[in-house]
């Protein structure tokens, strides 16, 4: 830049009448409130949907979880990130609680969806499933037509006359971003679409039985980056209905999709607050390191 | 030494890049440094020659800007930096734009320099412009080296200075209306003098921003269009947080 009239203008108007600091300073208040300085990023605001109190996971003797307590809030998308093994998973799998399919496997503690325990035995598992959608790593399509793999689910929970189904199974698939790209193959096999769009069967598989909250463990990681950014559209299309919690390995996309971002490792919640502080100025030394690819 | 660890990177080239960033910017600021030294030289010595050969190497300055800029736009396309990381190379790319002007500053007083060898000299020289020179240019000094040793409290320092720098301005002014008014055959010195003490100020306001940059990289809070006292509170928590984060850690200082 040249020191032209430009710079003498915008010079001017910034060092008024030189001198006096108050001046100089005290004229444009855009920045921070300094009071808020130092503090740690902002932790989530508004309704709560899932509350973790004291949750302890073990895989037998193994502890994988150690006394995490988070809020997950309504409508947002929350990413859970940090190295493999770190108990992030585990924390999404505690939810829905799923991983009481496999033995040895417990948890302690109190996860309240809407205020209700469901880590309590008396909870209805298939009600809970039904409120809790979840997605897997890889596509799971089931081994039936694109159509009946949405409608299966909906079928173990209610009772749709024809057309109403056809609806349903046409909103789900909309809601996906899948519906113009399968409309004319309902009755051919899940396993014939590509794995992007296998992947976004499986989310509308999800959202069909219309939970309250959509669990989602690595969706994208074995995709390209094509479908990547589909999915991701879709995180940000789905969460003005849905709760949405996603694990995945990749920062830039926890950066990119969620609301709230809580770092976990050895199976501690290290920090957790509002993902445009996580990612540009942690509180805590390993976030940083973490996220920034530096060694501890 | 190393306070946001920058070279503790697992990706070796990506260390690197941002140390041979960090030392083209102190580099930069190096030679912006010495334009000043020689302009405000020539300005001394009544040297015009000195003077419009530092107006005329501006074009170095200007040229390391571009090349850091296109550095830095580099890693961020690659790299996709995140917290420290990205606050260093953001403020590397404001910085770069302050010491950019700071050179441009440093052109004019070397012209203006040039200009008034060709007169008459007041009696005294020019020892109040050549203490404001040096004045800011420690201030530079210090804004950069607060830059190499990441060094928020030392940046309140040199932007605490600037105040001075201020003031000093407006005592010059001052002195050179009271120099026209006696006697008008001095209107064009003293105009040039007042230029002068004019582009000097500026560099004290462009090393003061240098100074919020180091706080915003290293306690992550933007401080600009706040007051000296706002900015000592951010510092004095960043300095707080930083006591905490190595308690917990048990390391020692």
């Amino acid at each position: 830049m040249s020191n032209g009239a430009e710079t003498e203008t915008r010079e001017a108007s910034r060092t008024s009448a030189a001198g006096n600091e108050q001046d100089r300073r005290g004229g444009i208040r855009l920045s921070v409130n300094p009071s808020q300085a130092g503090e740690q990023p902002r932790r989530p605001e508004g309704p709560i949907k899932l509350s973790v109190r004291n949750l302890n996971f073990y895989y037998g003797e193994f502890r994988a979880l150690q006394d995490i307590t988070l809020n997950i809030p309504e409508h947002k998308v929350t990413a859970f990130i940090g190295p493999s093994g770190c108990g992030k998973s585990t924390l999404l799998r505690s939810f829905n609680r799923i991983y009481e399919l496999y033995p040895n496997q417990r948890a302690e503690g109190e996860v309240l969806l809407d205020g209700q325990n469901v880590l309590d035995r008396r909870q209805d598992l298939n009600r809970l499933r039904a409120r809790i959608g979840m997605v897997f790593q890889k596509p799971t399509p089931f081994p039936m037509s694109v159509y009946d793999n949405i409608a299966f689910g909906v079928r173990l929970y209610e009772r749709l006359s024809t057309a109403k189904m056809n609806d349903r199974v046409e909103w789900a698939l909309r809601k996906a971003a899948l519906w113009d790209e399968v409309k004319d193959k309902l009755k051919q096999s899940g396993h014939g679409i590509s794995g992007g769009q296998q992947q976004r069967l499986c989310i509308a598989r999800a959202i069909a039985i219309m939970p309250d909250i959509v669990l989602l463990d690595e969706p994208t990681s074995a995709l390209d980056p094509i479908s990547t950014q589909y999915i991701e559209e879709l995180i940000h299309e789905l969460k003005s209905d849905y709760t949405i919690v996603i694990v995945t390995h990749n920062m830039q996309q926890a950066a990119r999709v969620s609301d709230y971002t809580a770092f976990m490792y050895l199976g501690e919640l290290i920090e957790y607050g509002d993902t445009d502080t996580i990612f540009t100025n942690p509180a805590k030394r390993q976030t940083e390191d973490y996220i920034t690819g530096r060694y501890g | 030494m190393d306070k946001l660890h920058l070279t503790h990177h697992i990706s070796q080239q990506f260390n690197e890049e941002l140390e041979d960033l960090r030392n083209r910017v102190l580099t930069m600021g190096g030679v912006v440094e010495h334009q000043i030294a020689e302009a405000t030289r020539a300005l001394v010595d009544a040297n015009g020659r000195l003077g419009e050969e530092i107006a005329r190497s501006d074009y170095r300055v200007n040229s390391m800007e571009v090349a850091i800029d296109e550095e830095a736009t580099r890693i961020l396309a690659r790299r996709q930096p995140a917290a420290s990381d990205l606050r260093l190379i953001i403020s590397i790319i404001k910085t770069i734009t302050d010491l950019e002007r700071i050179g441009d500053e440093a052109e004019k007083i070397a012209r203006l320099a040039a200009q008034l060898a060709e007169i008459d000299r007041p009696a005294q020289g020019y020892v109040e412009l050549e203490h404001l020179a040096g004045t800011v240019r420690k201030m530079l000094h210090e804004a950069l080296d607060a830059f190499a040793r990441l060094d928020a409290e030392a940046a309140l320092r040199v932007a605490r200075t600037d105040n001075r720098v201020d003031h000093m301005y407006d005592s010059i002014a001052r002195q050179s209306i009271t120099f026209m008014m006696e006697d008008p055959r001095t209107i064009r010195r003293a105009l040039d003098t007042m230029w002068c003490a004019r582009a000097l100020e500026r560099i004290g306001d462009h090393a003061s921003n240098i100074c919020e940059y180091v706080i915003f990289l290293v306690g992550g809070k933007d401080v600009r269009h706040t007051t000296i006292e706002q900015m000592e509170e951010v510092v004095g928590a960043e300095r707080a947080a930083r006591g905490e984060a190595r308690e917990e850690s048990g390391e020692a200082e």
